[in-house]
């Protein structure tokens, strides 16, 4: 370790013979606590910056669709996504800042190791999301400002910035799984590349894979909030529109989805067997794996009760050959093996809602071609359930990701336990910040049900409000209120 | 120079643009929670005018500050991560909440033909001012703490014996007058982004926050004589001494300028000042990270990341300043004839 920080009591502590035990148990739960709060932390700024990358190309689909037809209710749709994407945006920004202090108030060890090494990964994106958050302000707040087509080219930035500061940030995460670009002299790094984030084997696919998912999950999470209107009887181009934009994003890159697990597949089983295992369970080495479907391993017995087994197709999928052989867990120490039943039923999770939207895509595509305009109210009611499940998939493979890793935070330099920080009072802040996340949830949640009020009814439509009238919320108030009568 | 040198004159760039923008935004919403008079609704639309389009861009320069620390200064980072744990905490604490309550009270439910807030929006609008004035003063006092001497690196542990370095009574200043600042920022803004009535308002608000700096300044002279000599000396120096001159001036001329009303005076001025203050604390600083025991070559990382950096940095300028250009003359270039109308 280059070097131990410990905050001046504990130092003390840790050198009374009497005190050590105590020391001990006391990091024990600085450990959970840390991590459980950067879990907490990372499934919640999640949500938001999936939405901060699905949004943004959402609104210029339907600003672009105005700018092309000229049809009011497309301009409609950008602005009520615009005024959803203000507030996610908003909490994005500021659960993402969260992070990034995170990394020092949770981890320090790791970051006086790691931080120049990861540091010009988090320096592009720094640039991207900067750019990202200007064009932000331009977007929401510049609709009466700007003219129509300067408007909508306000909205490029903003989409091509979410997707690189997504992809720029995943090769930090890239670098932690299979971490590369420097040698370790003496437990310490040395002969650092700056381009070592970017030299990672594992971050080309997880970017891919990571972006697609962020498309997914809002493609249909706001498909989900027009099939409820629809099934409600608001049959307008409104919301038919919304669904369509919605889906034709959600699927592009559904279909492609395929393609990326498998390239993401065959590296995890080259670059971190042992994740490999833990998410198939695999106890023992096998050549001509079977391929397992649902079941609950037991680490204890090393079996898998419930499950389906497809034979020799997890050799096929991790390597294409039917017959190749793949490392079991038992293939690692004890100690050096990830959480099996977490990463299998996660890993199922994200496997399962996927071929669940893939389903969900071709449905909705055939039903169109077939007969568009006639109700199918069995898709509406598929979709609307199924409307959360990009984001359940989105969670449970970033889970698979990291609790896959384990107990690994730097995947063989360094362990979780020797990143974590020193400093007492972590269980309290996991706490306290478990708590705040929640709240703001709930609030998010309210506001944005109440955004989520139909199509403005053309009558009700004012004149374009100035932006000194939206300041007072006088005018866009008034209509939200009807919005919500007409709901009601 | 070595290169470690130069990307904490970017670090201290970082902050001082933080300082002038981000701090503004702080400042206007503690003016939210201390709006009064006839005008309170007036001045609280105003603020929220001023805020909206900018503050998430404004808040990307303290990201920019953090990332450069620790990719720059890893082992700084991660010692100010032990030794600053709390006031870290209730920072970011403040950082989030500020930007939640503000979308949130701007998205709650408004009462029909009344400019008067709903309770909803009111209880978003106490926390966003609440937390508004919690994130400058921890910040504030965070920069106290560094250069105060409290935080000793011994043996590469974070030791801290008796009281907390951000409590210090220099720490403790320094996060008051990091307050007084936002507020004295904003005040001097708002008064050049309004008209008539709202603007005396206003005008009013910065010679009463400029007068609480002027006086907080005066407190801090015997504090870092007598509790931190060696930035007492170190501003004194050749190199920071003009900086402090120079602010010490502009400090002058924009209450002045906010007595006889000439507000863009008065604004460019107060900025100057904030610029000289900041920049003649890191000039005392040097070659210090933390005051007394990691310098900035001792705490920079390896010297091909810190290349990067540099390299990597007119890039992202060359992106970034004409976008900013962009978005301050949208929504700035004619504040003050959009409130005219």
């Amino acid at each position: 370790m280059l070097m131990v920080y410990e905050a001046g009591p504990c130092a003390v502590k840790a050198m009374d013979p009497a005190g050590s035990e105590g020391g001990v148990f006391r990091i024990m739960n600085t450990l959970t606590a840390a991590r459980a709060q950067m879990e907490v932390s990372l499934a919640f700024h999640m949500v938001f910056a999936a939405l901060g990358i699905g949004l943004p190309l959402l609104m210029l689909l339907a600003e672009g669709m105005w700018l092309r037809t000229k049809k009011q209710h497309y301009r409609d749709l950008a602005r009520k996504w615009s005024k959803a994407a203000a507030l996610t945006f908003a909490i994005g920004a500021v659960s993402g800042t969260a992070l990034s202090f995170e990394f020092g108030l949770l981890w320090p060890r790791f970051m006086a190791f790691a931080g120049d090494i990861i540091g010009p990964a988090f320096a592009l994106e720094g640039y991207a999301f900067f750019i990202e958050a200007i064009f932000v302000g331009l977007y929401l707040y510049g609709w009466d400002r700007l003219s129509p087509r300067v408007h909508w080219l306000t909205g490029i930035p903003v989409a091509l910035g979410g997707l690189l500061s997504g992809i720029l940030v995943v090769a930090a995460n890239a670098w932690m799984q299979t971490p590369t670009g420097f040698t370790l002299v003496n437990g310490k790094p040395a002969n650092i590349s700056p381009f070592a984030p970017f030299q990672s084997p594992a971050w080309i696919q997880m970017a891919l894979h990571s972006s697609l998912s962020c498309y997914i999950a809002t493609g249909f999470a706001v498909a989900g909030v027009y099939a409820l209107g629809l099934l409600r009887g608001r049959r307008d181009a409104y919301h038919r529109s919304a669904l369509t934009l919605a889906l034709v994003v959600a699927s592009v890159a559904t279909f492609v989805m395929p393609l990326s697990g498998d390239l993401s597949a065959r590296s995890v089983a080259q670059e971190q067997p042992a994740k490999l295992a833990a998410m198939e369970a695999l106890f023992n080495t096998t050549k001509g794996a079977p391929l397992l479907i649902g079941g609950l391993p037991d680490p204890a017995t090393g079996t898998v009760r419930f499950g389906v087994e497809l034979p020799h197709f997890l050799s096929f999928l991790a390597t294409h050959d039917f017959n190749a052989t793949i490392t079991g867990l038992n293939a690692f120490p004890v100690d050096q093996r990830p959480d099996v039943v977490l990463s299998h039923i996660t890993f199922q999770i994200m496997v399962g809602s996927a071929f669940a939207l893939i389903g969900l895509a071709l449905w909705f595509w055939w039903a169109r071609w077939r007969r568009w305009g006639k109700p199918n109210t069995w898709l509406l009611r598929a979709l609307l359930i199924g409307s959360p499940l990009g984001f359940v998939a989105l969670e449970a493979g970033w889970m698979v990701t990291e609790v896959g890793r384990q107990p690994w935070i730097i995947y063989h330099i360094m362990r979780t336990a020797d990143g974590v920080t020193p400093a007492t009072g972590v269980p309290l802040t996991f706490f306290g910040f478990s708590v705040l996340y929640a709240t703001l949830g709930l609030a998010l949640a309210y506001l944005l049900r109440r955004l989520a009020t139909g199509a403005p009814q053309p009558a009700s439509m004012p004149a374009e409000p100035t932006r000194e009238q939206e300041g007072q919320q006088e005018k866009p108030q008034k209509q939200e209120k009807r919005e919500v009568q007409h709901v009601a | 120079m070595s290169p470690e040198i130069i990307v904490a004159a970017v670090a201290l760039g970082g902050i001082i643009t933080y300082a002038v923008l981000a701090g503004a935004d702080f400042g206007g919403g503690i003016w939210d929670l201390f709006a009064s008079g006839p005008r309170r609704n007036q001045q609280r639309a105003a603020i929220e005018q001023a805020m909206g389009p900018v503050w998430e861009a404004n808040h990307v320069w303290l990201i920019f500050v953090i990332v450069l620390l620790f990719t720059a200064f890893p082992v700084g980072f991660a010692a100010l991560g032990v030794g600053l744990f709390i006031p870290f905490n209730l920072a970011l604490l403040g950082i989030i909440l500020r930007g939640a309550s503000f979308v949130f009270r701007a998205y709650s439910p408004h009462r029909s033909q009344s400019v008067a807030p709903s309770p909803m929006a009111r209880r978003w609008g106490v926390i966003f001012g609440v937390a508004s004035a919690m994130t400058p003063l921890l910040l504030g006092m965070s920069l106290g703490a560094v250069s105060a001497g409290g935080l000793r690196i011994v043996g590469g542990q974070v030791v801290i014996s008796g009281i907390p370095p951000w409590l210090t009574p220099l720490a403790l200043m320094t996060g008051m007058l990091a307050l007084a600042l936002c507020t004295y920022l904003a005040a001097t803004y708002l008064a050049n982004e309004t008209t008539g009535r709202l603007r005396e308002d206003f005008r009013g608000r910065a010679l009463l926050a400029g007068t609480a700096m002027a006086g907080l300044s005066l407190m801090l002279l015997p504090l870092l004589a007598l509790g931190a000599p060696h930035l007492w000396q170190g501003l004194l120096r050749p190199q920071a001494l003009p900086a402090v001159l120079l602010g010490v001036a502009a400090a002058l001329v924009s209450g002045w300028a906010l007595l006889r009303r000439r507000y863009r005076l008065a604004r460019i001025s107060a900025i100057i000042q904030v610029v000289c203050l900041l920049a003649g604390w890191g000039l005392a600083q040097y070659p210090y990270l933390i005051y007394p025991d990691l310098t900035l070559s001792a705490a920079a990382g390896s010297e091909a990341t810190l290349r990067f950096v540099l390299f990597s940095l007119p890039l992202g300028l060359v992106l970034l300043l004409p976008s900013l250009w962009l978005l301050f003359k949208v929504f700035k270039g004619n504040g003050l004839s959009a409130s005219k109308q």
